[in-house]
């Protein structure tokens, strides 16, 4: 009996150190590019628009081709994607052909890599459409990406409204839509904000399809049509190109705090739905 | 007046309903549009070049007009073996860890930390293996650095989460009556853990390594930085290595004709691959839920 519980606390202690290898690569990873990239970051470093091809000078461009990217591809896939998923689950029966068929292909869609979109993109948007190497085709190829999560969440989260609720609302004699826009959809809020919230630190972090799609020029994006580089794109030619390997630490780490702070406000607004739920 | 603004608005509620079918409807034309254009551009080649010879045949010299990925396709191969090798054992551990072993506080932890590991960009990944793992093999283990055993590494951390997250919830959904009969046959938590928990969970750890493999065949940004891109079958893990993706995206920038057409192809075999592992997950999961249900 000593000898089984012997080995059973020796097993703990190896599930145990599983777990906190775990914690550690983690923390090694963002510790390191924290600790050797927060010397890099000032205000002009955020500011300042790059020179002599990043050697010099800061990363504002690829910051607001970040933002733009970014705006313009929850732009495309917010709308489409809430309002597939309140049709899957407000509008089909779940067991339909249809409803089936739009979940299988969201589920592959997700499953596809990012460089196959990065050539789709390339041959659709910026071949194809004549769109160029620019935000809007970037922006584009971006929304399909994203598109499958901001569904998924948003399904989770009107599934989890109550049953009660809408069949109250139905009882009132509320439309089917007016059901959906006066109680589903407000106590189904935090878990589409969830989903738009990790489709951003997505869009943050892509790389490969955006660098097939929007180009990698530094210049300032101001019309949709101009091409764009994002940080990400940025972080990749500095490093492999071996511009700077500071300027890349300063922007590796400047990525790493918003996908640090994006997980963290993903998680609030996660917990803040399931204790609405309680 | 009642009965007519009654009409308007059924109306009205019509027409949200079918703008609300067509956004689903956009999820099965955007991936008709995606296969259509990507094969229209890819498959042509593919054929002529005959896919087998496409597939396996090793020389790649694109301005020659000799377009065989077989360099590649091992190379994608390799690294993605050697990455589920170290991943897959640690990730189910960690799993079991978060579902059985772990108290409930530390669990949850853990799981927002796994969230964050996957939430950490490609290219961020493949930067932190250029800067600390590279080196590290230079220094201590031989060769330039660039290699397969850096590219495991970077890979194996990326597919953890995905293994961690499936195969946790796969445990989780094991019946509690099956854990608590075995205890109370006398079994040990572990003997449980190994002889009762693991193999009814067994379908949806498969899929999590089956993911795992799907993530790590398709990953492009911290593969091209770790790995030293040469095409050559490698001849041991501190072997530099080029691998499928990775010429894509080393060589789009450039690359046009024929040259480009076979980079798209390229692109084909990965969409096949990655819709062909998908199907079979979907599959093996319905069969596991059959299974449950039994």
């Amino acid at each position: 009996m000593a000898g089984a519980s012997g080995k059973d606390k020796l097993l703990t202690g190896i599930f145990w150190l599983a777990g906190i290898f775990i914690v550690l690569i983690l923390a090694g990873i963002i510790g390191y590019v924290l600790f050797r990239g927060a010397s890099s970051l000032s205000l002009d470093f955020i500011l300042q628009p790059p020179s002599r091809a990043g050697r010099l000078g800061g990363i504002s461009t690829t910051i607001v081709g970040t933002v733009y990217l970014t705006l313009l591809a929850l732009l495309a896939a917010v709308p489409v994607g809430v309002g597939s998923a309140i049709y899957l689950e407000e509008y089909a029966h779940s067991r339909s052909r249809f409803a089936k068929l739009v979940n299988l292909t969201a589920e592959t869609l997700a499953g596809i890599p990012s460089i196959v979109f990065g050539l789709f993109g390339f041959v659709f948007f910026v071949i194809f459409l004549g769109m160029g190497w620019s935000v809007l085709s970037g922006g584009l190829t971006m929304a399909i990406m994203i598109l499958p999560t901001i569904t998924r969440t948003a399904q989770e989260a009107i599934l989890a409204v109550a049953g009660e609720y809408r069949e109250n609302s139905l009882a009132l004699g509320a439309s089917r839509w007016q059901t959906v826009r006066r109680v589903i959809l407000p106590s189904a809020l935090p878990g589409i904000v969830t989903g738009i919230i990790l489709s951003i630190g997505r869009a943050v972090g892509e790389t490969a399809a955006i660098i097939l799609t929007a180009g990698s020029s530094l210049g300032m994006p101001v019309s949709p049509m101009d091409p764009a580089r994002t940080m990400s794109v940025h972080l990749y030619i500095m490093a492999m190109e071996g511009i700077s390997t500071e300027r890349a630490f300063g922007t590796a780490c400047l990525i790493v705090v918003l996908i640090v702070i994006i997980n963290y406000l993903a998680n609030l607004s996660l917990s803040r739905l399931t204790k609405a739920m309680r | 007046m009642q009965p007519i603004s009654k009409n308007l608005h059924r109306r009205g509620e019509s027409w949200i309903e079918k703008g609300l079918a067509f956004c689903a409807a956009l999820f099965v034309i955007v991936i008709a549009i995606i296969t259509i254009f990507i094969f229209a551009r890819g498959l042509p080649i593919l054929l002529k070049v005959g896919v087998a010879d496409f597939l396996f045949n090793t020389d790649w010299r694109p301005t020659s007009n000799s377009f065989g990925i077989g360099t590649m396709l091992v190379g994608s191969l390799v690294v993605t073996t050697a990455s589920l090798l170290w991943a897959v054992p640690l990730g189910i551990m960690t799993a079991i860890f978060m579902a059985e072993v772990a108290p409930p506080r530390a669990s949850r932890w853990l799981g927002a930390l796994v969230e964050l590991l996957a939430g950490i960009p490609s290219v961020v990944y493949g930067f932190v293996g250029l800067v600390l793992i590279v080196p590290f093999i230079r220094n201590y283990l031989g060769g330039n650095g660039l290699s397969v055993l850096a590219g495991a590494i970077i890979l194996g951390i990326m597919i953890l989460p995905t293994i961690i997250n499936i195969s946790r919830d796969a445990i989780r959904a094991v019946p509690k009556e099956y854990k608590e009969g075995s205890l109370a046959l006398g079994a040990t938590h572990y003997q449980s853990i190994r002889r009762v928990i693991l193999p009814a969970a067994r379908s949806g750890i498969i899929t999590a390594v089956v993911l795992g493999m799907g993530r790590a065949i398709g990953e492009t940004m911290a593969v091209v930085m770790v790995t030293g891109n040469s095409p050559i079958i490698p001849a041991g893990v501190l072997s530099p290595v080029r691998t499928m993706t990775s010429n894509i995206v080393l060589e789009m920038g450039y690359a046009a004709g024929d040259h480009q057409a076979a980079l798209f192809a390229t692109g084909v075999v990965l969409f096949v691959f990655i819709v062909i592992l998908n199907l079979v997950v979907n599959m093996s999961l319905k069969a596991g839920a059959a299974n449950g249900r039994r």
